[in-house]
């Protein structure tokens, strides 16, 4: 239990998926201008995270790993994420409409999002079991929804805010982000200190 | 288009990561070292210029709904193929670059420039459109790198400075390269504007030229 609480809050604050290991930065600065548009991508993120780790984990344990094919790791499983995506889509346009409404603009985006595969290679690369890396999973999706909803509040002060020419737009964001960033540094070392 | 002129557009008029702001994902995790940052920038270069060859000798086999599906086969093969030369000759750069060297199949830019060049185009150009990118690709990762390693580290491909200077251990941290990118992006801005040109003002998908690659095939807004 103690190890699942260790990856778990590792993954959220001190590993922060977008703002340490610096994947996911494309949603991350694209949708973070409105909070109820972080909100909608931070949950199709979550969703995704987890079905792809709960899926990848079986392909490659009782497929590629008796078969010595792990070197084709990342081609399936960007298959099965992109499928996946695809299948969800379809499903929730038929059966649940609301959802779809909610998610269905930020689910093609999820694709092409490297913090989805990211996060399945490092299961794979920690030798995570099936639980550790569902919780991993868990732990990146949070950490994706608290750095993205954090600094959708930063954005919303920085936009109004009376900055040179120059660093208007872009420039302004991204040192924004840098700060946000030095914020989560500060964790370092917190959940070894609390779990340890 | 001449081919002079789809060559060097990539470089710098369209720097993919400069002025279009794409690839952000590696530009800021492998850009702590030179060397890494260059290793990393003619990796993907080198998946770029054979995904855009492949692509444009096969565009007219592959149906257009499954399209998307068959780049990304395309680049994840050229993709293993390139982490096992650098696993048997670079192995130091291959565990420097660690887990984005296999991400380099989500780098926007590859599926971009497959989606918007190379199925639209002949093998000639979308061979030099893919070297260009690259070559413009590699060129914003090692400016990035160059200022990191130099004020983070205290050196510059890996030859130090010698003792009297302290590094700042702030520019090789997460935050730093945050900080680093904005910085060059300002630069690049001031640049346009001298030029007259528009620099883009936000991170967006309306904006985004990979959008459509991204969104798919046009179902959702």
């Amino acid at each position: 239990m103690k190890e699942m609480l260790v990856i778990l809050f590792s993954a959220i604050l001190v590993d922060n998926f977008v703002l340490s290991k610096f994947m996911g930065i494309c949603p991350f600065l694209g949708v973070s201008k409105k909070m109820d548009s972080a909100i909608g991508m931070s949950g199709a993120v979550i969703f995704v995270m987890l079905m792809a780790s709960a899926m990848t984990y079986p392909i490659y344990r009782y497929l590629l790993l008796p078969n010595h094919l792990e070197y084709l790791n990342t081609m399936a499983f960007i298959l099965v994420i992109a499928l996946f995506v695809q299948l969800v889509e379809i499903i929730l346009k038929k059966y649940v409409k609301s959802l779809y409404q909610a998610l269905g603009v930020y689910l093609p985006l999820i694709t092409t999002n490297c913090a989805v595969l990211g996060v399945t290679l490092l299961n794979i690369e920690s030798e995570y079991t099936f639980l550790e890396s569902i919780v991993n999973a868990l732990g990146a999706g949070l950490g994706f929804t608290l750095a993205l909803i954090l600094f959708a509040g930063v954005r919303e002060r920085v936009d109004a805010a009376d900055i040179p020419k120059t660093f208007k737009g872009v420039p302004s964001t991204l040192i924004a982000a840098s700060i946000v960033s030095i914020v989560f540094m500060g964790f370092g070392g917190m959940v070894e200190g609390i779990f340890g | 288009m001449n081919h002079l002129k789809v060559f060097t557009k990539g470089l710098l008029k369209e720097n993919p990561v400069l002025v279009m702001l794409l690839g952000t994902c590696p530009t800021l995790a492998t850009t702590t070292l030179v060397t890494s940052a260059l290793g990393m920038g003619l990796a993907t270069t080198f998946v770029l210029l054979c995904s855009n060859v492949v692509i444009a000798l096969i565009k007219n086999i592959i149906p257009k709904e499954v399209r998307l599906p068959c780049f990304i086969v395309v680049i994840a093969g050229f993709v293993t193929f390139v982490s096992f030369i650098l696993q048997a000759y670079l192995s130091d750069l291959y565990d420097s670059l660690g887990i984005f060297l296999s991400l380099i199949v989500v780098n926007c830019i590859i599926l971009g420039r497959a989606e918007m060049f190379a199925s639209k185009n002949r093998i000639g150009a979308s061979a030099l459109d893919g070297l260009g990118m690259g070559l413009g690709f590699t060129l914003a990762l090692f400016i990035m790198s160059s200022i990191r390693e130099i004020l983070g580290c205290g050196s510059w491909l890996n030859i130090s400075f010698g003792d009297w200077y302290e590094p700042m251990i702030f520019f090789i941290t997460p935050a730093g390269g945050f900080f680093v990118f904005g910085i060059v992006i300002a630069g690049v801005n001031i640049i346009m504007n001298r030029m007259n040109q528009k620099p883009k003002e936000s991170f967006s998908c309306a904006e985004c030229p990979s959008k459509d690659v991204c969104i798919g095939t046009g179902e959702v807004k």
